[in-house]
């Protein structure tokens, strides 16, 4: 067992653990779009991206791959946390406006505009389907092709993959084929957001102290732990 | 070839007394510089007229021809040397070789129209110590390159090449190496600026066997060759220093990672590599000391994020040269999970030089926390392109000024883009910073691995920053969310401002996004990538301005910003223009002015170029 700090909490955390699961464990909601429990990490949306360190020097890492260490400081939604999600879900919304957990993640974080050109793209290349299709189902029927903006999800050479089993994990595993609702008004980049809840705390917080789900604020000021 | 394995420091010796006695000092020999830079402006043909030059006039026992590496002075190819007196002949054309022959090693007299021209004094300069690019430079690592055949090792041990291997195999214990890198102070070349002595060390008491050292040869910044010149050039020095690296660390398998685009660095370092085994220098028991090191030549596959640590060894691995999303240091686990030690050429090839003269004598050179000297690609709108090796601490007008000969054409210097891609532009009120890590990274630029890009007041600094971003663009391998949309829609922003659809709100956009690229992004590339926006936003905030409210580009490079005009009292009405224009834009008869149709022209400036009488303006 190891200690550390998240949001001002002292948590004993497992050796072996991730950022991430000593979160989770303590019930402080970190988003995430590329991980699953049952697959290794991927690093790739950076959505659960934390700020280690204290003062001065401080940066963030992705909590999915970082191996917990003892008495390590970690703030899951400081202010600067806090705008690189938005700023992530924005560019990702942009990419695929379509998508029910982007349009509720953007409402959970208030994610207000896009000021991008918007896309219709189908995909956010988390490559949840790859790691699925490889680690869990054995068969390597998908991987990525292409670089950067050219960058696929696809069979090995765009053409139907013999060893593929027609499992349809790739397809439940996919965090973006959900359709978002219509909701009351017409469509638009950014739905009616009717999640949506704006975080009062920030004003007067440089963290957010309370999140729909909890951050760990509220037991640390009833606490009366110092930051 | 002699074939006889070196055993000991002694027989080092003895084999470079037996090169030196074989070679008369006082014999005649041509070196000739076979870069990739000579070559490419006809180097292969000078050296084919030499020798059927000396053929014909029965001097080929006589004077001895080196094809040499290069000597940085790439802007004056092909470069000519005459040995033993050292005459320094630029910009020596096939044609030309009879006369050299005749006039300098026949008559021993000096070819005047060869030598170089102060373009301000019009003195000549005969020796390389004369040339002011040469002249203010230390040249501690490419200094060798035009005394050295790259590709027989003689040359190199008669330099006394290998011997700071021989010491530290026979005198030196590894920990005492190391200490001796670390009290160097010998900062990563590539980028980085990592102390390599600390890294050494950490991949030295890193659990795991075997562990492995690497070159990386993988430079892609546009505008940089620093790694190829020494690669190409030198190789037996980044191997020496290789091998005293692997020493240290306690590896015994290393490879040099060569960029798929430098055939000549790989030919050339394949070669050293045959003729170190031959001599006992690489393989089993080197130099009879017990220590086992061999090194394999890889070929990357052409990307520029393999440059990055984790992406090069995941591609060794054969796997895409993607980088990957850890965060345990590559020292401790790399290379298929070993430790591995990675360092550029250049931190290489420092590492002899170190061991020979000493941790005191490299710290006596550079500032407070960037020590020795370093190779930088000085390119752009400067009058001498080409390698310059300068100490640390120098500033960026001494490079500029003294040694690049001033910017091009008498314009008005603007910027310099410093450390690639990955680097910013520095204004001129910046011109007098000394270079360094620490310096130019307060800057919001970067060392990175010395590519230097002057710019003059004909560049949109605007353009500029999007040009960076165009090929990281391409260059991204796409894995993380804020590196691959991020860089598009960053071009995106920046297309749009140069072609007029700016809007308010744009510039703070940028910058809101360049910072959550720089926390979010999962390696370096996306890290550093929007340094370009930045610097130029920050130190010509005015440009962007310009573009976004006044639809104007200041330095009339954006073509939807500039519209070419005729000047009704200068024009002359003699019709070069007209003709000239491929579009048929302009309209007009002999004797009368000239008119540009808007709707038709393309903004290609021929017409502007082509006036004699500065009659075609453009706003």
């Amino acid at each position: 067992m190891k200690k550390m700090t998240i949001n001002g909490i002292v948590a004993q955390v497992e050796d072996h653990w991730t950022v991430l699961e000593a979160c989770r464990f303590y019930g402080i909601d970190v988003p995430t779009l590329c991980h699953h429990d049952g697959l290794s990490p991927g690093g790739i949306c950076r959505l659960c991206v934390v700020e280690i360190g204290k003062g001065e020097r401080t940066k963030l890492v992705t909590s999915c791959n970082y191996p917990v260490e003892a008495g390590l400081v970690v703030r899951t939604h400081s202010e600067r946390v806090i705008r690189d999600r938005k700023m992530l879900v924005e560019l990702l919304l942009a990419r695929c406006p379509s998508s029910k957990t982007l349009q509720d993640l953007a409402a959970k974080l208030g994610v207000q505009r896009v000021r991008f050109k918007v896309k219709d793209e189908k995909c956010i290349l988390c490559g949840l389907c790859v790691r699925m299709c490889d680690e869990q189902m054995g068969a390597k029927a998908i991987g990525f092709a292409g670089r950067g903006k050219e960058r696929r999800v696809t069979p090995p050479f765009d053409i139907k993959s013999e060893v593929c089993r027609n499992c349809g994990a790739c397809m439940y595993i996919c965090p973006v084929c959900q359709l978002r609702c219509q909701g009351p008004e017409p469509p638009s980049v950014v739905c009616g957001a009717c999640l949506n809840v704006e975080p009062v705390c920030l004003q007067d917080n440089d963290d957010v102290m309370c999140y729909l789900d909890s951050c760990g604020w509220c037991y640390k000021v009833k606490k009366g732990v110092e930051k | 070839m002699n074939r006889r394995k070196i055993k000991s420091l002694q027989d080092l010796e003895n084999l470079r007394q037996e090169i030196l006695v074989k070679r008369d000092p006082q014999k005649t020999r041509v070196s000739i510089c076979a870069g990739t830079g000579c070559l490419a402006l006809g180097a292969r043909k000078v050296i084919t007229s030499f020798k059927e030059e000396l053929k014909k006039q029965g001097l080929e026992d006589t004077v001895e021809i080196r094809e040499t590496g290069c000597p940085g002075f790439c802007e004056k190819g092909t470069i000519v040397v005459i040995y033993p007196e050292g005459i320094y002949y630029l910009q020596v054309q096939p044609g030309d070789v009879p006369e050299i022959v005749e006039k300098t090693l026949v008559e021993k007299k000096i070819a005047e129209r060869l030598l170089y021209t102060d373009p301000v004094t019009n003195e000549k300069a005969i020796h390389e110590d004369e040339i002011p690019f040469y002249k203010n430079q230390m040249r501690l690592l490419i200094g060798d390159n035009i005394k050295i055949d790259p590709k027989n090792i003689e040359d190199y041990i008669a330099l006394g090449g290998y011997s700071a291997l021989a010491k530290v195999l026979s005198k030196m214990s590894p920990g005492e190496v190391i200490e001796e890198v670390k009290r160097a102070n010998l900062r990563g070349r590539g980028g980085g600026g990592f102390p390599a002595g600390r890294k050494w060390e950490t991949t030295r008491n890193a659990p795991g066997e075997p562990k492995y050292v690497i070159v990386n040869c993988d430079e892609g910044d546009p505008g940089a060759f620093m790694d190829r010149a020494l690669m190409e050039g030198n190789p037996h020095s980044v191997i020496e220093g290789l091998i005293i690296g692997a020493y240290a660390i306690g590896s015994h398998e290393g490879f040099i990672y060569v960029r798929e685009e430098y055939p000549l660095a790989v030919e050339n370092t394949s070669i050293a590599l045959e003729q170190a085994r031959e001599y006992g220098l690489l393989g089993r028991d080197i130099m009879g000391s017990g220590f086992d090191f061999d090194v394999t030549i890889f070929r990357g596959a052409g990307a520029f994020v393999s440059g990055e640590s984790s992406a090069l060894m995941s591609s060794l691995e054969g796997k895409v040269g993607a980088p990957q999303p850890k965060y345990v240091h590559t020292s401790v686990k790399g290379l298929w999970n070993k430790p591995t030690n990675l360092n550029n050429v250049e931190t290489w090839a420092n590492v002899p030089l170190i061991i020979n003269k000493g941790a005191d004598w490299f710290t006596s050179i550079g500032t407070e926390g960037s020590k020795g000297a370093k190779i930088f690609s000085l390119v752009g709108k400067v009058n001498n392109t080409g390698l310059v090796e300068v100490p640390m601490g120098i500033t960026l007008r001494e490079i500029i000024y003294n040694i690049g000969g001033g910017v091009l054409a008498n314009k008005k210097f603007k910027a310099v883009q410093t450390g690639g891609p990955s680097g910013g532009c520095i204004p001129e009120s910046f011109i007098d910073t000394a270079v360094d890590f620490d310096e130019l990274t307060k800057l919001g630029s970067m060392m990175g691995s010395g590519g230097m890009i002057v710019m003059d007041e004909d560049t949109c600094m605007v353009d500029v920053a999007k040009y960076f971003i165009d090929f990281l663009v391409d260059e991204s391998c796409g894995r993380c969310v804020p590196c691959r949309e991020g860089l598009e829609r960053m071009s995106e922003i920046l297309t749009d401002i140069c072609e007029g659809r700016g809007t308010e709100g744009d510039i703070e956009l940028l910058e809101e996004l360049s910072e959550v690229m720089k926390d979010t992004s999962m390696c370096g590339l996306g890290r550093t990538a929007p340094n370009p926006v930045l610097t130029t936003i920050h130190y010509f905030r005015e440009e962007y301005d310009a573009h976004i409210k006044e639809k104007k580009c200041p330095a009339h490079v954006c073509k939807a910003l500039i519209e070419y005009y005729i000047d009704g009292e200068k024009c002359t009405g003699c019709l070069a223009c007209l003709k000239a224009c491929p579009e048929g834009a302009i309209s007009g008869d002999k004797e009368k002015v000239h008119v540009i149709t808007m709707e038709k022209c393309n903004r290609c400036g021929i017409c502007y170029e082509t006036c004699k009488f500065d009659a075609v303006i453009i706003k």
